[in-house]
């Protein structure tokens, strides 16, 4: 039987709900790590820049940390199309969350392909072994990362889903707690590893992620996510490993 | 129907691919060998030989969906999208889909579950394929595929790594070609 909930619209792009991601139109420097990416700029270059870029510049240099931010000199053009891709549901799973679905950025195959291609190309030459991609949405965007850059890809799954030996790792829910699970013998202690999932909330996913990849003897050189919610401070969740996004939804 | 059978007979990928999957014993229950494909996402070589003979296969056959059945379809089904240059749609377990969806329900061996699809992602005359890691007894692939047509789309084929005995000699499901890589794995060939 089937259960048809709306009436179908037929449209060939989803229209969008208000409102939009917002986008940060300028660069935060990030303070030194033991990490050097290629893409990493020194405080001189940001001087070149527009005077907004400059302002959050500034700002940010003051701050200790901050997400890293997929942008250039100018953004990168295709981050504005990723943007727009993506749709908020207001009130999903519950009243006062706006849900950032990335099921429409998945239908628009140019800005699915900008996606993947961002991460590729930010990750292709650090000698990455192992994407960790959270479940589920991390296996959307993680295998073909790990296909284009030569690395295994390993699925971090909820409890009882991994069929074999597993080592899991509690983390903390608004009420209660979670896990999550690896393979044992997935990885080796020494691989160098990213992390994976489409959106960075409270960080608490990706903390236990760390956490249990860090146990085995695993150094995450990052985790990428497509979308931040920065409100949410996540990424002071993550310890020392730096934090890469496409879009800050605020 | 089997790739063997279909094209790819002696094909080395094949093997190579059969390698990499792990038997677990008695998951998630007693009876049942449990064909695990995480081993073969650690295998760099083998898991982009999966992706490559889907992606040769499909490339030239007008494809613009690529759905996936949560969650095993989502490892598999958005590189083989991305390369044939069409969209990927998930279909899902109930509740997780954020905005308006269509559901089927189908039959599990006790009981039923449902699948969920967001509305306006196909248009009538799509050409679609279904992905998932394995196929038993059809049942998840066939409801896929009612909530594929209810939208007008027209299934061209389904596609899974694995297909177990009870598909074997079976070229459709609900009318519907049936394309898969290997048989399953046994116990002792994964050391």
């Amino acid at each position: 039987m089937q259960t048809i909930i709306s009436p179908l619209l037929v449209s060939h792009r989803l229209s969008l709900a208000p409102p939009v991601p917002r986008l940060l139109n300028n660069y935060h420097h990030r303070a030194p790590t033991s990490i050097r990416l290629s893409s990493h700029r020194s405080t001189n270059s940001l001087r070149l820049f527009s005077s907004t870029v400059v302002a959050a510049a500034a700002a940010a240099a003051a701050a200790s940390r901050d997400s890293e931010m997929a942008t250039e000199d100018v953004q990168d053009p295709r981050i504005a199309k990723i943007a727009s891709s993506i749709r908020v549901i207001p009130d999903f799973p519950k009243p006062g969350i706006m849900f950032q679905d990335i099921t429409t950025l998945l239908l628009d195959t140019e800005a699915f392909k900008d996606t993947i291609a961002l991460f590729v190309e930010r990750y292709k030459d650090k000698d990455i072994s192992v994407v960790a991609g959270v479940e589920a949405r991390g296996f959307i965007f993680g295998p073909p990362i790990a296909l284009a850059i030569g690395a295994k890809f390993v699925p971090m799954r909820k409890p009882k889903k991994l069929p074999g030996k597993v080592i899991s790792e509690e983390y903390s829910l608004e009420y209660g707690t979670d896990k999550i699970e690896m393979h044992v013998g997935a990885v080796e202690p020494g691989e160098r590893a990213i992390i994976i999932d489409d959106l960075i909330a409270t960080g608490g996913t990706l903390a236990a992620a760390i956490r249990l990849l860090e146990r085995v003897g695993v150094k995450i050189v990052e985790c990428a996510c497509v979308i931040e919610l920065p409100e949410l401070k996540g990424k002071d969740k993550l310890g020392e490993t730096p934090l890469f996004v496409l879009v800050s939804s605020a | 129907m089997f790739a063997a059978e279909n094209g790819l007979k002696g094909d080395p990928r094949l093997e190579a691919i059969s390698a990499a999957i792990r038997v677990v014993p008695y998951f998630p229950k007693k009876g049942i060998m449990f064909q695990d494909i995480t081993t073969l996402l650690l295998d760099h070589k083998a898991f982009k030989h999966t992706i490559d003979i889907f992606v040769d296969r499909y490339r030239d056959m007008q494809i613009s969906v690529v759905a996936g059945v949560e969650a095993r379809g989502f490892l598999l089904g958005p590189s083989i999208a991305l390369a044939i240059g069409a969209k990927f749609i998930p279909l899902r377990k109930p509740g997780k889909l954020p905005g308006k969806v269509i559901s089927e329900s189908y039959e599990l061996e006790y009981g039923h579950d449902r699948l969920e699809m967001h509305v306006d992602t196909v248009e009538p005359g799509e050409r679609v394929i279904i992905i998932d890691d394995l196929v038993a007894t059809g049942g998840t692939l066939s409801a896929a595929i009612s909530l594929m047509e209810s939208q007008g789309a027209e299934v061209v084929e389904c596609a899974c790594v694995i297909g177990l005995p009870e598909v074997k000699g079976q070229h459709k499901l609900k009318g519907k070609p049936l394309y898969v890589l290997v048989e399953p794995s046994e116990l002792d060939e994964f050391c």
